[in-house]
């Protein structure tokens, strides 16, 4: 066996399942995967080989699905044999949203987190851009969202929080 | 079978580690159910909504401290088995989390002076010698950080509100009030914590908690805390008001009538 080789092949399956990954999408908004939503912190080859991932919200009821989700879709791809692991710090915070699924969020009705050094940047309508809107209720229908209405195309939003 | 005060399997945790991770998660386990009696009774739907997310909050803490604490002792085959089949002095939560929910201004108030002292409590944490731990504390803790924005936000508005709203905080305050001494008590569980690096001592941080209370009181329509007030202990000890068994009733049904029930 020559050394390149299996380092290229060690690197394609790290590269491989990355890209297996970003086909879980996040249970509760579909339009973005888990990937560019900051929860896959590593994917670390090994023996066996181990996906790193951490929970949004302490008490996210979907932190247990997404699990699943991940297991079913490795499943699908013959990799039975890859550890999924549960890593709390360092802890997990909207910055690590990618902006491609800011982008998405945005034209799915969400408006985008604000990065935490803006954190207290206005809620901006994801359908008309103004930001003339008022805070209807600081929770919302997930932990990760409050709720929006804007003043001037009269429409609710949901706002992913900064966290 | 074992002793008779323990059923389902679960013993009682013997390390310093485990003894003081489980009052930490109790805590967080039996306010988190109360807050979730009111999910569908809030006063508006969007009270209701955040006190029901504070409620998810705060299982999910306790769900990642017992899944913890299993990980020094082996006291019950699984997370669920720990968290709902214990007998009731088996519970180590301070009082103040089992009182009921009197009204919005008895559930704002608890969750003020519960969440304000929670903060000193797992600040303790982040250079605990368990990394796990620390971990665990500063992910609750930025949640922490909302659930006193919103209470005490709660607080002030009740306090300065109209008539109605401040004779409803003071009642509060004056039966809420005798549960708080517990909280700082630097007892065995405590110093046995501190003494293996688990936890720095948050105890002597009492009377920063009660100066930031009383001014946000005062602020709150001029409202004093009772002066002249025996505190009532025992929750850390396990000698619970009859508020718990309640709460438990609820909460273990489903475990005790299907035992080893997974969600």
């Amino acid at each position: 066996m020559s050394e390149p080789q299996s380092a290229a092949k060690v690197l394609d399956l790290r590269a491989n399942l990355l890209d297996i990954l970003t086909q879980v999408p996040d249970p509760e908004i579909p339009v973005i995967n888990i990937v560019e939503l900051g929860i896959v912190r590593d994917v670390r080859l090994g023996k066996p080989p181990q996906i790193i991932i951490t929970p949004t919200y302490t008490g996210c009821p979907a932190t247990y699905l997404i699990t699943q989700m991940i297991r079913e879709k490795l499943d699908e791809y013959g990799h039975q044999d890859v550890d999924i692991k549960s890593q709390l710090a360092p802890v997990w915070t909207t910055d690590w949203i990618t902006d491609a699924a800011k982008t998405k969020l945005k034209a799915y009705g969400i408006d985008p987190p604000a990065l935490s050094k803006d954190k207290n940047a206005l809620a901006t309508c994801p359908r008309c851009s103004s930001t003339n809107s008022e805070l209807i209720s600081e929770f919302g229908s997930t932990p990760c969202k409050s709720l929006y209405a804007c003043k001037d195309c009269l429409e609710p939003f949901d706002r992913f929080k900064c966290h | 079978m074992s002793t008779k005060t323990t059923h389902i399997g679960v013993k009682a945790p013997t390390t310093p580690q485990a003894t003081y991770i489980m009052r930490l998660g109790d805590n967080a386990l039996i306010l988190g159910q109360r807050l979730a009696e009111m999910c569908g009774h809030g006063p508006e739907m969007e009270l209701d909504i955040a006190l029901t997310n504070f409620a998810l909050d705060l299982i999910g803490q306790a769900s990642l401290l017992y899944e913890h604490a299993l990980s020094f002792e082996d006291m019950a085959s699984n997370v669920d088995a720990l968290a709902m089949t214990r007998v009731e002095e088996a519970y180590r939560n301070c009082l103040l989390v089992a009182q009921p929910n009197v009204d919005f201004a008895h559930i704002v108030l608890r969750q003020y002076l519960f969440s304000s002292f929670q903060k000193f409590q797992y600040e303790a944490l982040l250079n605990s010698s368990d990394k796990q731990l620390a971990a665990i504390a500063e992910k609750s803790l930025k949640e922490i950080a909302y659930h006193i924005r919103f209470a005490k936000s709660w607080v002030l508005r009740l306090g300065d509100g109209t008539e109605e709203s401040h004779a409803r905080l003071r009642d509060a305050v004056d039966c809420l009030w005798r549960f708080t001494g517990e909280l700082f008590d630097f007892d065995d569980v405590v110093s046995a914590a501190t003494e293996c690096g688990l936890t720095e001592d948050f105890t002597d941080k009492y009377s920063t908690w009660q100066g930031e209370i009383v001014q946000t009181l005062d602020e709150a329509g001029g409202i004093k805390a009772p002066e002249t007030l025996n505190m009532l202990k025992g929750g850390h000890a396990g000698l619970h008001d009859e508020n718990l068994g309640h709460i438990l009733k609820d909460l273990q049904y489903m475990q005790i009538k299907y035992p080893n029930l997974q969600w």
